[in-house]
């Protein structure tokens, strides 16, 4: 449905993006991971056709970017950053004003206006003025202006910035629920919500896609030691290089609370019963035993940090990150 | 509705919801009535004068009295009242971030510009269609040619239609309001005091190109009551110029 070949955008001499290639088939929810100036909104914006790319072909349903720019704006749903509202129209007028941009026009509108309006709950404010909504409000009807036509392909620019967490639940639902009739593309700065939202997930950074694959791929794939997160009652200060002595222990960091610890073991190793008997026969009082998975946010962080090692990467920092997310 | 005309009924909401319209509406037509006084009551003081001088009823021309200056008078009215009209039409797009939903919604640019500019432009034949009002309180008291005034009227349209077009290419090249309506202001006086670098070269043929340039002679003319096709087609070229020049300018915001 999207299909986006090396493209580059350069703004005189800084490269915003860099030979960026990849597709979105249809039916299918993608998720765009980078931090802040990575490159997401730029090539949101090629899609959309609000500007050209320096180099490179995208083309969406099959229209070129560059060369049919009215048919690709035809196929596409897209919510910028900004809520792209008028605060002078109501809800209900504002929807109409961009059904007629789009075409829609007679019955085929009001229905359409009922749909999305109910989609995103808002038929209690629907004669309601937008400048006097609410963020959370103003984004679910940028939301509802982008899929008031039904369009196959959505493009949803951070969807989920301003709402509150039940909102922010109902939006992922809704954007689940567009999975194989639509194809989306998303971006955001949430990792869980690409997790919970999106079959596969490109992370851009400094403008370069430095990853593309499904969420659990991709932290299988980053992954480079089994890690084990103990929190021991007493711990004598022997106790760090006993766990260390344990045949399979890689390296053991001290967590931030006293007696925890985080040991990182050789891959493919499931070392919690040594562990356990270790600490028991010491007699440290072993409170809590689990292995701590690698989270989408380490493997962001990972990527967007270090993306030039990507076959050694500093152990400390990804570790942890690690370490206060399982405490949290 | 096509789009053109949902973006003129857009504009139109948005000028009445704030308060632009109905304060340049007030102080435009304030002012107008105010000119319309003093003309008036020049006039009179004229033709007492006169009756003193040659005894009698003296016979006072209206149309030169009163409508001419009337009409020569709101070219600098308008020079300042129009650009805060539109100011707004596309910094404030830009400002608000609504610009770039209008820019990929499936619609071509001049659909933009054009129907920005209409809904501008209804808004100033609204007004300037109050102001009839004054020849037609005047009609009960005297006596006088409607010919010129309507003329007058044409040329006030063609005038405000280009100033108008003027201050949409302000309003596109900035996302400041303020600096739109201050570019559209220098902009204006700066094609009025061409006329002025026209005359100081005198009747010669690049003294007359030069005052083609400018406004004036051709708005002088009409409020004069002539109407001359050359005049016709300055303010329509005039203003297919800006409105090119606009679209140019949208246009070339995505390429930067």
């Amino acid at each position: 449905m999207i299909d986006v070949h090396n493209i580059t955008k350069r703004y005189g001499h800084h490269t915003a993006i860099d030979r960026v290639t990849f597709s979105v088939a249809k039916g299918e929810v993608l998720a765009f991971l980078g931090p802040n100036g990575a490159g997401k909104t730029t090539t949101m914006r090629i899609l959309t056709c609000f500007m050209p790319a320096t180099e490179g072909t995208a083309r969406v349903a099959g229209f070129d970017c560059a060369d049919q720019p009215l048919e690709v704006k035809r196929q596409i749903g897209y919510l910028p950053e900004t809520p792209p509202v008028y605060q002078e129209l109501t809800v209900a007028e504002y929807l109409t004003f961009v059904g007629r941009l789009r075409g829609i026009t007679g019955p085929k509108l009001s229905s359409a206006l009922d749909q999305s309006i109910g989609r995103l709950e808002l038929g209690s404010v629907r004669h309601r003025l937008i400048g006097n909504l609410s963020r959370g409000y103003r984004q679910r009807v940028g939301l509802a202006q982008a899929l008031l036509h039904d369009p196959p392909v959505l493009i949803l620019d951070e969807p989920t910035v301003g709402l509150d967490p039940k909102q922010i639940i109902e939006i992922r639902e809704l954007i689940k629920s567009l999975a194989g009739s639509h194809s989306v593309i998303l971006s955001t700065h949430i990792l869980p919500e690409a997790t919970a939202v999106c079959q596969r997930v490109v992370i851009i950074n400094k403008g370069r896609i430095v990853a593309e694959d499904t969420p659990e791929q991709l932290s299988a794939r980053l992954r480079q030691s089994e890690k084990v997160s103990i929190t021991l009652k007493a711990c004598p200060a022997d106790c760090e290089m006993k766990l260390r002595a344990i045949a399979g222990v890689l390296n053991v960091f001290p967590g931030q609370a006293g007696g925890s610890f985080l040991l990182e073991c050789e891959l493919g190793r499931d070392l919690r019963d040594e562990i356990a008997r270790v600490a028991v026969l010491s007699q440290w009082g072993l409170l809590e035993l689990r292995t701590v998975s690698m989270t989408l946010e380490d493997v962001f962080l990972q990527l967007t940090r270090h993306e030039d090692h990507l076959s050694e990467p500093p152990e400390a920092a990804v570790s942890m990150v690690s370490a206060e997310k399982t405490e949290a | 509705m096509t789009p053109v005309q949902a973006i003129i009924a857009k504009e139109l909401r948005g000028y009445f919801v704030s308060p632009i319209v109905y304060v340049v509406g007030a102080v435009f037509l304030f002012i107008f009535g105010l000119l319309s006084y003093l003309y008036v009551g020049f006039a009179g003081a004229q033709a007492i004068q006169l009756m003193q001088m040659q005894g009698g009823m003296a016979q006072i021309n209206l149309n030169d009295l009163v409508f001419r200056n009337l009409f020569a008078s709101m070219r600098i009215v308008l020079v300042i009242i129009l650009p805060i009209l539109t100011m707004r039409l596309f910094a404030e797009e830009r400002k608000l971030r609504t610009f770039e939903f209008l820019m990929t919604s499936p619609i071509r640019i001049h659909e933009i510009v054009v129907g920005k500019f209409v809904s501008v432009f209804v808004i100033y034949l609204g007004l300037v269609g109050l102001t009839v009002l004054v020849p037609t309180v005047l009609m009960l008291f005297s006596d006088f040619d409607w010919n010129p005034i309507w003329t007058g009227y044409l040329g006030m349209v063609l005038l405000g239609a280009l100033f108008l077009s003027v201050g949409l290419l302000a309003s596109a090249l900035t996302e400041n309001q303020i600096v739109a309506a201050f570019v559209s202001f220098g902009l204006l006086l700066t094609i009025w005091l061409i006329a002025g670098l026209g005359s100081l070269f005198g009747d010669t043929t690049a003294g007359r190109v030069i005052s083609y340039v400018s406004y004036m002679e051709h708005y002088d003319r009409l409020v004069r009551g002539l109407i001359d096709t050359s005049d016709l087609l300055y303010f329509g070229s005039g203003l297919v110029l800006m409105l090119f020049l606009t679209h140019r300018v949208v246009e070339s915001t995505r390429w930067k």
